[in-house]
């Protein structure tokens, strides 16, 4: 194995680059006339009459193009990608977690971590588990990596919150127990494919 | 590898069409795997003998179908790896493993470097042929540190042969399985060599040798390094972390003076602590084996460390009006460079009772051979010694390369071995059927020495009064033995059908006095065996040996004769064509030995370094400034094999350093490691970076991590040495300052997969007597210990352990290992 990663002892120093970010106007003639210039350049009555001509339409000829968000809102697609759920098994209600950490491993923005135990029905337990959502890009490739089907992306895409960092425990996007007869199967992005039954070949079995 | 390669060894053979060099009488296996070619191979062990197990190593040599891993090369041998019926017998092997195997690789910690996930990818296993109705196999713990799971299992054997062949304890072995028997039809039906892996898989799993449910072994693990499925774990690790996840710091095992190559594996705590922990400590096993102490001694670093500004004031005051500083071998070159530095700037003592003795007697050995070190390694007795002997050393506790050496050369080189010690094992006589056990009196171990020169000088070469000394052992004794004669005697006999005499011939056994000369070997008898069987036996040990190579231990450093004993070991190895090893009692004993000036005792204040003080320096993280303990720092250790090995820290350390406190006092590099290419070039070391280092092992098996110390030999007269001096023999109630296996210091006991307790150890029926708790008396203080039965040993001898620094038990014992005491119950 490599040893330079044991040599590099600078822990902490990184390299920044400058982003270019264009000029901004210099001294206060330069930018009074910015000013000045953007204020009567007109288009902004162009974007109100715009807006204007839709209103009138929407209140007087009913004709609506929108949905009244967030009292309406639309049915998404099975593929989109919000917020993670973490799914229960139908029958026995256990959660469907079998704590390989293929999501963890798969995750590219590092964002998923999971402890795992050695419980006392010698069954591998998931003790912690949190996505960060801070860092989550939701490009679904947790969800489907999970052999289990255990990780899957929900509807719920209503996330804003008053820090970047926001980090969901498992239970937190566990299906709750008593709504365990609402939990939909998923199709979406990692879900078995609607022909997947003649890509497999048969195992033979002596009972 | 000491072995140098010479191209009159090598012989050159064709593999898949492209020429190669092999050394003669190597298996096909070993001479691929040395050149880079792939043949794959699930059951072989390198360094253990072939189980045939798999079978998926079969190549053709010559036109011949035979496995790569039992089969050995020839000059011209052409080899081809891969036909058509080679392709479909390996094929349906994978198949075969994987028929029932639970499809459980998400939970399972072997998964990601499974070698049944990584050969059935690579053969493309993609379907299922063969079926059997499945045995149901329960989880099993065998031990404290040992975790079966039987489902897994795929009866490869690699943890049987690596425990019979290397690590000698043979704890476990095949049992029967019991369940369904093959379909009949498979016989005809399937390839011959899958079906007949398949018969064997089918009634076979592993199981502790001894019958119950649990091993009685020194629990090394290295069952678990080598199983290639996740059926042997460490209990501890069980569904702890997935392989890919933790990072791995190439290290060297802190505690024996083995220096094995580990991996430390680290990964954060846990999702709300991130600091770094060490999950598990894994091994390179095709070349280096571990003991208990390398795979489970490895959490003992000091957690609570800070940058303590006040301590570390008080420490630089300690420093300027200390006298002494006593440390032990728990060090790193690096640093006990830093602390002769200090003795030659500041002129404080340094007192080291671990290392003393050893320092005087390497100085004895090399003032009467002219070696500056010892000269073979216990990897070079594995690779050539087919006689190997054994003096002072308890075996099974001082130093596991030297038992893994010992046992290996019974095994695998068709060895012999004589085994001399004080203290009775039941272990050792195991390991091959040409082990001679001698158990002699303590102070004895001059005669064991020559009772080696007896048995393998060159009379010529001896001095007279060695001679002569060793004749005067021996007795001659006129015997009459009675002794069976056949005789053939004539008769007459009358011929029935003719009617004529005829003379016939009869074989008639008859009982004749005889008389015969007999010489006894006094020295067998005195060192506890049997001379009248010795001298049969031992022409049997001797048959077809070339090699010879002779271990010395702990007791001979500590032995009052031990110069000496250090001149009739140069004696042996001058007259006897023997090489020898010796085992630096723990840790880094070897470099201390080599970098530093020890003085004889203490004196005035004192600073302990992990050791009793009036300050304390301590990793331990209960002294007066934390230091960082081996696995949290980056230096240099050395080992029984007389290398310098690089070692990396794993874990956090956020304390101050010893080179913190050498900044202050005499000046110092920047780093700890700047000082590993300024250690003294004329005791070995050469000055090399630590950067520069390397740390690896190659394909075939050569170690290339660190460098060699140079060693020097000057030529030397043969040493004048003294009788056996009788009066040094112990009598009475005696104890032997011997840790249990996998003990070896405060930092394997701080660790928490290791058990074994700080007690009195003796055999199963002097513990009975003793009971449970006794006062062991020295001449100069006593030590309560409780009683722990140990059933593999034997005698009257008990051992008191001295892994805890706090006890003082090097003080109880003052310069020697063994002393005479009363034992108190209490």
């Amino acid at each position: 194995m490599g040893l330079e990663q044991f040599k590099n002892r600078n822990v902490g120093t990184q390299n920044y680059t400058m982003v270019d970010a264009g000029h901004s106007p210099q001294g206060a003639m330069c930018q009074f006339k910015q000013v000045v210039k953007r204020t009567f350049k007109g288009e902004l009555f162009v974007g109100l009459w715009v807006t204007m001509r839709s209103m009138i339409k929407a209140l007087f000829a009913n004709d609506m193009h929108t949905v009244k968000y967030p009292l309406e809102k639309l049915p998404i697609s099975p593929r989109y990608r919000a917020i993670h759920d973490m799914l229960r098994l139908l029958e026995s209600g256990h959660y469907r977690c079998i704590g390989c950490g293929l999501c963890e491993k798969i995750c590219i923005s590092n964002c998923i971590a999971m402890d795992t135990r050695y419980d006392e029905n010698q069954r591998k337990e998931v003790s912690e588990y949190t996505i960060n959502f801070g860092r989550c890009i939701f490009c679904g490739y947790c969800a489907e990596v999970c052999p289990e089907l255990a990780i899957v992306h929900g509807p719920r895409y209503e996330n804003a919150s008053q820090q970047r960092a926001g980090f969901s425990l498992f239970e937190d996007m566990l299906t709750p127990i008593d709504k365990l007869n609402l939990q939909q199967e998923y199709d979406g992005f990692g879900a078995v494919s609607p022909n997947a039954d003649e890509n497999i070949k048969q195992t033979p079995l002596a009972y | 590898m000491s072995e140098v390669q010479t191209v009159d060894n090598m012989i050159s053979i064709t593999i898949d069409g492209i020429e190669y060099k092999a050394k003669e009488g190597e298996y096909i296996l070993n001479a691929a795997r040395a050149n880079d070619v792939f043949i794959p191979a699930i059951c072989y062990l390198t360094r253990c003998s072939p189980t045939l197990a798999c079978r998926i190593c079969l190549v053709e040599a010559d036109g011949k179908q035979v496995y790569a891993c039992n089969a050995k090369v020839k000059e011209g041998m052409e080899v081809v790896t891969s036909t058509e019926n080679i392709l479909t017998e390996r094929r349906a092997i994978m198949e075969v493993y994987d028929v029932n195997h639970p499809l459980q690789c998400g939970v399972c910690d072997k998964s990601g470097e499974c070698e049944l996930q990584n050969y059935t990818l690579e053969l493309a296993v993609d379907s299922q042929s063969y079926m059997i109705p499945d045995t149901k196999r329960e989880t099993t713990n065998w031990s404290s540190v040992l975790h079966y799971d039987p489902g897994l299992c795929i009866v490869c054997e690699r943890c049987t042969t690596v425990c019979k062949d290397m690590i000698g304890d043979a704890a476990i072995t095949t049992a029967k399985r019991g369940g369904a028997e093959l379909d009949k039809s498979y016989k005809e039906s399937m390839p011959k060599d899958a079906y007949s892996m398949w018969n064997k898989l089918q009634k076979s799993v592993i199981a502790p040798s001894n019958g119950t449910g649990e091993t009685n072994c020194s629990d090394c693990g290295e069952c678990i390094a080598v199983c290639p499925v996740g059926a042997l774990a460490s209990r501890d690790f069980v569904y702890q972390s997935n392989a890919w996840d933790l990072k791995r710091v190439p290290a060297v095992a802190a505690h024996s003076s083995d220096g094995a190559q580990i991996y430390y594996e680290v990964k954060p705590t846990s999702i709300t602590d991130r600091t770094e922990k060490i999950y598990r400590v894994t091994n390179e096993w095709n070349y280096v084996s571990l003991d208990g102490s390398a795979r489970f001694a490895y959490d003992f670093q000091n957690t609570t460390a800070s940058k303590d500004k006040a301590a570390f004031d008080a420490a630089i005051e300690a420093f300027k009006k200390a006298e002494t500083i006593r440390f032990n071998a728990m060090i790193t070159n690096e640093e006990a460079m830093m602390l002769q530095t200090l003795k030659e700037k500041m002129g404080v003592k340094l007192y080291n009772p671990e290392v003393k003795a050893f320092q005087t007697f390497l100085n004895h050995y090399e003032a009467a051979s002219g070696n500056s070190l010892w000269t073979t390694d216990p990897d070079a007795i594995m690779k050539k010694s087919d006689f190997v002997i054994s003096i002072g050393a308890a075996l099974r506790n001082d130093s596991p390369a030297m038992k893994y050496a010992f046992n290996n050369v019974q095994k695998l080189n068709k060895g012999a071995g004589l085994y001399f010690h004080p203290v009775g094992d039941t272990l050792i006589p195991t390991f091959g059927k040409t082990v001679e056990v001698f158990t002699h009196k303590v102070g004895h171990e001059e005669l064991a020495l020559y009772l080696v020169l007896d048995l393998f000088a060159d009379k010529e070469k001896l001095p007279e009064d060695v001679k002569e000394y060793i004749d005067s052992f021996k007795k001659t004794e006129t015997k009459t033995i009675k002794e069976k004669e056949v005789k053939t005697v004539k008769e007459m006999v009358l011929n029935e059908e003719t009617g004529e005499e005829e003379e016939v011939s009869k074989k008639v056994t008859e009982m004749v006095d005889k008389e015969i000369t007999v010489t006894t070997n006094g020295l067998v008898d005195l060192l506890g065996g049997d001379a009248s069987k010795f001298d049969a036996a031992f022409e049997k040990m001797m048959k077809k040996k070339e090699h010879f190579s002779m271990m010395l231990g702990e007791d001979l450093y500590y032995h009052e004769k031990a110069e000496n004993i250090a001149k009739l070991v140069a004696l042996v190895e001058a007259t006897c064509d023997m090489d020898v090893v010796m085992t630096p009692p723990k840790s880094n004993a070897l470099g201390v030995a080599l970098i530093c000036d020890l003085d004889d005792a203490q004196s005035g204040y004192t600073i302990g370094y992990n050791e009793n003080g009036d300050f304390r320096l301590s990793a331990l993280g209960d002294g007066d400034l934390d230091m960082p303990a081996l696995n949290q720092q980056e230096g240099t250790l050395c080992n029984i094999g007389k290398r310098l090995l690089p070692t990396n820290a794993a874990v956090e350390y956020n304390g101050y350093e010893l080179n913190d406190l050498m900044k202050v006092l005499v000046g110092a590099p920047e780093l700890t490691i700047d000082w590993t290419a300024m250690l003294p070039t004329d005791r070995g070391f050469k000055a090399i970076a630590f950067d520069d280092l390397t740390n690896s092992f190659d394909n075939d098996g050569s170690d290339n991590r660190g460098y060699r110390l140079e060693t020097s030999n000057v030529e030397t007269d043969l040493p004048e040495v003294e009788k056996c001096d009788e009066s040094a023999l112990l009598e009475g109630e005696i104890a032997y300052r011997c840790n249990p296996a996998r003990q070896f210091n405060d930092f394997t006991d701080k660790s928490h997969e290791i058990f074994e307790a700080f007690a009195l150890y003796a055999s199963t029926e002097k513990a009975e007597a003793l009971g449970n708790k006794v006062e062991v008396v020295f001449d100069n203080g006593s030590i309560t210990l409780d009683v722990l039965a140990d059933e593999k040993i034997t005698g009257d001898i008990v051992k008191v352990p001295d892994f805890k620094a706090a006890k003082g038990v090097y003080d109880l014992f003052g310069g020697s290992r063994y002393k005479t005491v009363t034992l108190r119950k209490v």
